[in-house]
């Protein structure tokens, strides 16, 4: 019995293998990321979010959410993270990032661009992180103090990194 | 070095940043209120021991569970003087002046907490 587990074949198509290729990249850049020094913590560029976007106008939504999830999920098992509150905060973020994603696709493509998007998503990001620290880390009201920072964090990070894939998206 | 985009932000992004922007100058503007303190609260243990005016000069003492801590109020600031407990972290803290601040001396169970004209949130909920 076993050796006819062991001989199964998972079949992939070439779609799969799309998402395998953009999901490395998204790691790349989220392990590149997590290696650099932040002058605050939790304050973050998200750079890999920039493939996400990318994905979302080139693939669609259900693109974008593997590879997002995915990235999240083998980055947190590559840098050990695992079940760690680091992946819970990294989960978290992507999901209501995802979500905004979600809303914010079927905005009138004529007047947002992915700079909007880019925006929306990251804000979606810094609320989830700001709620489950809040709910399960630290549960003080003096979480409130950094609510204005990390949203300005997140505004012009969202910004930049929304001109990067509407750059990328030209190409 | 100058990244140059060949494709502008569209009417609505410039919506959503003026929006983002407005939004995040409201928050700082809420939450980092530097209003001046008008008044003290003063706790030790799980009872209040009294409110005080900040806007004058008084030493107090009042008798925790360590022994006795003195404190000073010199027009419109406040700071733990001196203090029987080990660590003076209490001490340490310095003169508060701002509304919402608060300074904790564990050991003697003394809190000073320090409040404006109308009181700022505690807490909040979503």
């Amino acid at each position: 019995m076993t050796h006819l587990i062991t001989k199964k074949n998972i079949k992939t198509n070439a779609e799969d293998h799309h998402v395998a290729k953009l999901t490395a990249l998204a790691i790349g850049l989220h392990i590149i990321e997590a290696v650099i020094p932040s002058p605050l913590p939790g304050v973050k560029p998200g750079i890999a979010n920039i493939v996400t976007l990318f994905v979302l106008y080139k693939y669609g939504f259900a693109t974008a959410a593997w590879v997002s999830l995915l990235r999240v999920f083998a980055s947190s098992l590559l840098l050990g993270q695992f079940l760690s509150p680091t992946f819970v905060l990294s989960l978290s973020g992507a999901l209501l990032s995802l979500a905004a994603l979600y809303v914010a696709q079927h905005l009138p493509k004529k007047t947002f661009s992915a700079i909007s998007l880019s925006i929306f998503a990251a804000f979606a990001h810094i609320s989830g992180q700001l709620l489950v620290v809040w709910v399960w880390l630290i549960p003080h009201t003096g979480i409130i103090y950094l609510v204005p920072v990390f949203a300005l964090a997140a505004m012009v990070f969202g910004l930049i990194n929304g001109l990067i894939t509407l750059k990328l998206l030209m190409k | 070095m100058l990244i140059k985009f060949n494709h502008k932000p569209l009417i609505g992004d410039w919506l959503v940043i003026i929006v983002s922007l407005l939004a995040i100058i409201f928050m700082f503007q809420q939450f980092w209120r530097l209003e001046q303190a008008s008044k003290l609260k003063i706790r030790q243990g799980d009872k209040v021991i009294g409110t005080y005016d900040l806007n004058q000069t008084r030493e107090l003492q009042i008798h925790g569970a360590v022994g006795d801590t003195h404190i000073s109020i010199s027009q419109g600031k406040v700071r733990f003087k001196q203090s029987p407990c080990n660590n003076q972290y209490c001490v340490h803290q310095g003169w508060l002046s701002r509304a919402g601040q608060v300074a904790i001396c564990i050991p003697n169970q003394i809190s000073l907490q320090l409040m404006g004209a109308k009181s700022s949130y505690d807490s909040l909920n979503y």
